[in-house]
């Protein structure tokens, strides 16, 4: 069966750094409960606010640059973000996103193709997005083999105590 | 191959490796700070009751150093306690330092070592000839247990540095330059050399500015090829390694050539690094806070170059001028030299070695409506502090003089 993502997209713009997806000053923080508060703050403080039952963002080039906090996947996760589709992607964001099994995806011309708000349908399976209201079709770039055997396991820890069992 | 790929190539068990290849490689070093907790939280979510090598194993104490919170204490001491119940030996606590410097000064970053911390930063040891990366928590809890982790081989960009370095004009604003000039993506993904006749005549500290800040270029990891000095720094640890060279004719992905001859010094406005001019073009702008600190502008020449310009002389009123050493070792040294007294009499505030305000913890974090100049590598809204703040990316000089003035101001009429 294909793995299929619906949700309403929120669009951000090109490097979106890690204090603005999780400011620094919450690091201590340890719950993802907790964590999940302060999502995307340091860019839009209306964000949860904003956030619908099934979010999927969608951003510009380089996101997540800057630190290797796992906090900033850790708060969309928590905060119920379903995916992340951007032009690129800083590289420790993308790890920590796979590890946690939160499904990232590059997608060249994302920015121009997709409106605020817009609902989407992602199959992972078939490496396309297409935006439900006008039926239009956007090719994802395809996922490494070995990176997508760790986010169909759910993330690294359960593909690691698969691993050594 | 490249002296990147061929450490690869030992840590992966392969006799060649090359750009695009995914390799599971056996990791040297790994390093956990403070903000980190959550290593040990996916340490045991994996169910392993030890860590495979005790020895390989680092701690550090210096997001938080010492303490600013019930929380942050909490988290440390969990810690302590994970590395006491481990046998881990190297646990640098809050007299230590900041975990870059601190490695270094431990003699554990060496040539053809895979060197993996929780930070971001740790593009840095590329500067001893190391494959120096930064990853997240679970990445490292899964190295914790299983002493590997998988890489992708990755393509190989050059910056050639050439000319004379002027007067008043360090690494900080080399590298500035380049990132302002390429852009803060331009090495995603990528490992960075920096070469040419310039990188071969600099000193360790300098060559780690600008491997520290690669990660300001997106890198993954960068490289300078060690030189007598940095092998004789070495020497004094006693300690075994493999130096890998280049081989001749190694095609780079690309090639960038920067001339220094005329280079002035640079600042990184608000809110991106990549937000580069000369600071004679930035407009004397008003400064409430000056730091100097942090892996990136910490070191002792940072401070010296601060002492050279303050001596005898007393910083602007309405301006706090914050010194973090980044580590004890270097405070110790400061004090030996005499820079401390010359700064404090200054008007300078002396904090515990650790990263602090870089990353808006605590020990200055700045206000709505604050502009600060630091030595550090990032200014991002609200990284020090108030989304609503200011933050400007210079040269110890540049800060120092800075400081003097109270507004941004080029530092080479206060330099001899």
């Amino acid at each position: 069966m294909d793995w299929i993502i619906k949700g309403t997209v929120l669009k951000f713009s090109d490097n979106i750094d890690t204090d603005q997806i999780y400011p620094g000053r919450y690091l201590e923080l340890t719950d993802p409960k907790d964590i999940a508060r302060h999502a995307m703050e340091g860019v839009d403080s209306s964000f949860l606010k904003r956030m619908k039952e099934s979010t999927i963002l969608i951003a510009g080039k380089n996101f997540g640059c800057g630190s290797s906090r796992e906090h900033a996947v850790i708060t969309l996760l928590h905060a119920g973000v379903k995916a992340v589709i951007a032009e690129s992607f800083a590289r420790i964001f993308f790890r920590n996103a796979i590890n946690l099994g939160l499904p990232v995806l590059i997608c060249p011309g994302i920015s121009q193709g997709v409106e605020d708000g817009s609902l989407v349908e992602m199959n992972l399976t078939r490496g396309v997005m297409s935006v439900v209201e006008s039926g239009s079709e956007i090719k994802m770039q395809k996922i490494p083999s070995n990176v997508a055997e760790i986010l169909n396991k759910g993330g690294l820890i359960p593909y690691i105590r698969a691993s050594i069992k | 191959m490249h002296a990147l790929e061929k450490i690869l190539a030992k840590a992966s068990g392969r006799k060649k490796v090359q750009a695009g290849d995914i390799v599971t490689v056996a990791v040297d070093v790994a390093g956990i700070n403070d903000l980190y907790l959550q290593v040990l939280q996916s340490f045991t979510k994996i169910g392993l009751p030890k860590v495979w090598d005790p020895d390989k194993v680092v701690f550090f104490f210096d997001h938080y150093a010492p303490a600013p919170t019930i929380k942050s204490a909490s988290n440390q001491k969990e810690m302590r306690d994970f590395a006491n119940s481990q046998g881990i030996k190297h646990v640098f606590d809050i007299n230590s330092g900041v975990c870059h410097q601190v490695l270094v000064e431990a003699g554990l970053s060496l040539p053809g070592k895979i060197v993996v911390i929780t930070d971001s930063h740790s593009t840095t040891h590329g500067a001893l000839g190391a494959f120096g990366t930064g990853v997240g928590a679970t990445d490292q809890a899964a190295i914790l247990a299983t002493g590997q982790t998988w890489m992708m081989v990755p393509e190989i960009i050059s910056m050639r540095i050439e000319g004379e370095i002027p007067k008043g004009v360090s690494a900080k604003d080399i590298v500035l330059k380049i990132v302002g000039e390429l852009g803060p993506s331009v090495a995603a993904y990528k490992g960075v050399e920096y070469l040419g006749e310039t990188v071969k005549q600099l000193p360790l500290a300098e060559r780690m500015v600008l491997c520290n800040m690669a990660v300001e270029l997106g890198a993954k990891t960068a490289y300078i090829q060690p030189n007598q000095q940095v092998l004789e720094y070495l020497d004094a640890y006693q300690k075994d390694y493999e130096l890998f060279e280049t081989d001749p004719g190694f095609k780079y992905q690309a090639e960038h050539v920067f001339d220094v001859e005329n280079l002035k010094p640079q600042v990184a406005l608000p809110h991106s690094i990549d937000n580069v001019v000369p600071v004679e073009e930035s407009g004397k702008k008003r400064i409430h806070q000056a730091f100097i600190g942090t892996c990136t502008g910490g070191r002792l020449a940072d401070i010296k170059a601060a002492a050279e310009i303050l001596k005898g002389k007393r910083i602007a009123d309405g301006t706090r001028l914050i010194i973090m050493p980044a580590s004890t070792k270097v405070l110790m040294e400061a004090i030996n030299k005499g820079y401390l007294q010359t700064l404090l009499e200054a008007g300078a505030t002396f904090s515990a070695p650790g990263c602090g305000p870089c990353l808006g913890t605590h020990q200055g974090i700045l206000a709505p409506g604050e502009a600060c100049i630091t030595t550090s590598s990032r200014n991002f809204p609200g990284r020090m502090g108030s989304t609503e703040a200011e933050v400007y990316v210079a040269s110890p000089a540049t800060v120092a003089a800075s400081a003097l003035k109270g507004y941004l101001c080029d530092p080479r009429e206060w330099m001899e």
